[in-house]
C-alpha cells in the first residue's frame, strides 16, 4: 500500500514501525539517552505518531536522539507542529506528515522517501 | 510561501550551512501554518537555557552554531542557578560548568545573557504593533496582551532561528484577524489576590484560543493570570475590557461564551506550614519588589521557613535599597534563575507561592513533585514574619 503525505524533512528511510497512538509529549515521553518513546525503542525504527505536544524545548530532545546515536530512521506523523518540525530538521531525520496513520500498524515494515510511504509487509516485528 | 531572492539564497546555503538550516526551519514552519511570507522582527527571546532541561545534546547543538550571529536584539530565559547561591540551590560542579558552557555558546552568537523571563521591564521592551519572535510562554502572553506587540508562541529552536535570520513566518498572532477574542469569559465574581493565577490555570484548561475578560486588576495581577494560562494550556493572548490595548476590536458575534463560578477555584490548603515561600514566577516587577521590601522593612523572619524572591538582574541592580531591606529581613533575592528551572522543587517538599505557573510545574514529578499552595502576595509575606 502506498500513502502520500507532505515532506517535513527530505530523505529515504526504511524499517519496522514503532507506533504511539496518542500525541507524544516530546519533553517527557521520549528518553533520548535510551532511545525510547513511550517506553518502546525507536532506534533505527520508523517512528509513527499523531503529533507532538508539550514544552517547546522538546525540539532539543529530538536532537538528543541523534546526538546519542538513538535516532529513529524516519518519522511519520498525522500532523507535524513546531516542536517536531524544528527537532526533525536539526536532527536530520527524514520526516513526513499528513499521512493517515491508522493505516500503519506496529511492526509493519515500511519504506519512505520524501512524501511517499510504502507499507512493504504487515508482519509482526521480529 | 513567497521567498525573496535573498531568502532563497540563504536557503540554498550561500551564506553557510547554519543559516541554511535556520531558514529551512522558518520556511517549513511557515508552510505548515500557511504563512504567505517571512516578515522582519525587532527582537527575539530565547528559551532552552537551563542545563537541567537541554543537557549535553543541547550544548552540542548550540556549539555547532559557532560563527553565526543574531541579527536582532536577542535576550535569554533563566538558567539553573544564581551564582551566589550554588550551595542553597544544590548545584554540583558538573552542572555549574556545563551551564557556563551553554551561556558562552549563547554569548558567542551575540545573545544578551539577561537570563530572565521578564525581559519586558528593562532589557527588551517591544512596542505596540511590533513583530517579534519570543519563546517563554509567560512573556509571550504578556507582550501580546498587555503591550500589543505581536508574537506566536515560539519554541526554543524557532526563536533561535528567527534571531539568526532576523525574520519570522507571517501567520497566527502576527495577523490582525487572528488576534480577536474566541471566548467571552463570564464570571460570577471579581477576582482578588490568588484568584488571578487560579483563574488563569482554569482558563488554560478550558480555552483553546483567546479569552476576553471583564474584570479589574493591575499589571502584576494580569501577569500572574496570564503566566498560569500559558502554563496549563496553550493560550498566547487575552483581552481585558478597558485595560489591554486591543480589546476594542476583539469582540465579534461568534465568540463562544464560558461561565466560571468562584467556587470552581478550589484552593483550601494553608500556607502556614510550608518550608519555602517563593515569589517571582514570572520574575517580580519593580512594583512587586517595592511592595515586598516595604512590607518586610524592620520585621524579622521566623525560623523554619525560607523566603526566596526571583527577579531579573536588571531590576535588582536598579533597586539596591529594596534588595537590602529584603536581605536584612532574612529573605534571599535571586537573579538569573527561578523556582521552576532551579533545583528548588527537589530541595523543598512544601512550597507557598503566588504563581499558578510555578504551582503547575512544581507539582509534576520531573520538577520534584512538591506540595504547592497558591496564595496572594501579602498572605505569603505575613506567613513568614515572626
Amino acid at each position: 500500500m502506498i500513502l502520500r503525505g507532505r515532506v517535513i524533512v527530505r530523505g529515504k528511510a526504511e524499517g519496522y514501525v514503532v507506533k504511539c497512538d496518542k500525541p507524544v509529549v516530546i519533553l517527557g515521553d521520549i528518553n533520548e539517552r535510551e532511545g525510547t518513546a513511550c517506553g518502546k525503542s525507536v532506534v533505527n525504527k520508523i517512528f509513527v505518531f499523531p503529533c507532538g505536544a508539550g514544552s517547546t524545548v522538546g525540539s532539543y530532545t529530538i536532537y538528543g536522539l541523534r546526538y546519542y546515536g538513538n535516532a529513529p530512521a524516519g518519522m511519520i506523523l498525522q500532523e507535524a507542529e513546531t516542536i517536531v518540525t524544528a527537532g526533525a530538521i536539526i536532527a536530520e531525520i527524514p520526516t513526513v506528515d499528513r499521512i493517515e496513520i491508522s493505516k500503519i500498524k506496529e511492526g509493519d515494515y515500511v519504506r519512505m522517501e520524501d512524501g511517499i510511504v510504502e507499507i512493504i509487509s504487515s508482519r509482526p516485528h521480529s | 510561501m513567497y521567498l525573496t531572492r535573498e531568502e532563497e539564497r540563504i536557503l540554498e546555503g550561500e551564506e553557510g550551512e547554519i543559516l541554511a538550516k535556520m531558514m529551512e526551519i522558518l520556511v517549513k514552519v511557515g508552510e505548515i501554518y500557511h504563512a504567505d511570507r517571512l516578515i522582519p522582527i525587532t527582537s527575539a527571546q530565547i528559551s532552552g537555557v537551563s542545563y537541567n532541561t537541554i543537557g549535553d545534546s543541547g550544548l552540542h547543538f548550540l556549539n555547532s552554531l559557532k560563527g553565526a550571529k543574531v541579527r536582532v536584539l536577542t535576550t535569554l530565559n533563566p538558567l539553573a542557578f544564581d551564582e551566589r547561591y550554588l550551595y542553597e540551590l544544590g548545584v554540583d560542579e558538573k552542572t555549574y560548568n556545563k551551564q557556563m558552557e551553554i551561556i558562552k555558546a549563547y554569548v558567542d552568537i551575540g545573545v544578551k545573557t539577561t537570563a530572565t523571563c521578564t525581559p519586558y521591564y528593562f532589557d527588551n521592551i517591544p512596542k505596540f504593533g511590533e513583530h517579534i519572535a519570543w519563546a517563554e510562554s509567560s512573556a509571550v502572553i504578556y507582550v501580546n496582551s498587555i503591550i500589543g506587540a505581536r508574537t506566536n508562541r515560539e519554541g526554543a529552536i524557532t526563536a533561535l532561528a528567527s534571531a539568526l535570520i532576523g525574520k519570522t513566518p507571517n501567520y497566527g498572532l502576527h495577523l490582525e484577524k487572528k488576534r480577536k477574542a474566541t471566548h467571552l469569559v463570564e464570571l460570577d465574581f471579581q477576582p482578588e489576590g490568588e484568584e488571578y493565577p487560579l483563574l488563569g490555570l482554569l482558563l488554560g484548561e478550558r480555552v483553546k484560543g483567546i479569552p476576553y475578560l471583564r474584570i479589574g486588576g493591575n499589571y502584576d495581577d494580569f501577569k500572574l493570570m496570564g503566566a498560569a494560562m500559558a502554563a496549563s494550556g496553550s493560550v498566547a493572548m487575552y483581552h481585558v475590557e478597558n485595560f489591554t490595548p486591543e480589546y476594542r476590536k476583539a469582540l465579534h458575534d461568534d465568540v463562544e461564551r464560558i461561565f466560571i463560578e468562584r467556587k470552581e477555584l478550589e484552593n483550601n490548603a494553608s500556607c502556614e506550614d510550608v518550608e519555602l515561600v517563593a515569589i517571582g514566577c514570572p520574575h517580580v516587577s519593580p512594583s512587586e519588589l517595592r511592595r515586598i521590601a516595604d512590607y518586610l522593612k524592620g520585621k524579622k523572619k521566623r525560623t523554619g521557613v525560607e523566603l526566596w524572591i526571583f527577579v531579573a538582574r536588571s531590576v535588582k541592580e536598579r533597586y539596591p535599597e529594596l534588595i537590602r531591606m529584603i536581605e536584612n529581613f532574612g529573605g534571599k533575592v535571586m537573579v538569573d534563575t527561578c523556582v521552576v528551572v532551579s533545583n528548588a522543587g527537589k530541595i523543598y517538599h512544601t512550597i507557598g507561592t503566588n504563581s499558578g505557573k510555578a504551582a503547575f510545574y512544581l507539582a509534576k514529578e520531573k520538577f520534584g513533585g512538591a506540595k504547592v499552595v497558591v496564595r496572594d502576595l501579602y498572605t505569603l509575606l505575613r506567613s513568614v514574619v515572626q
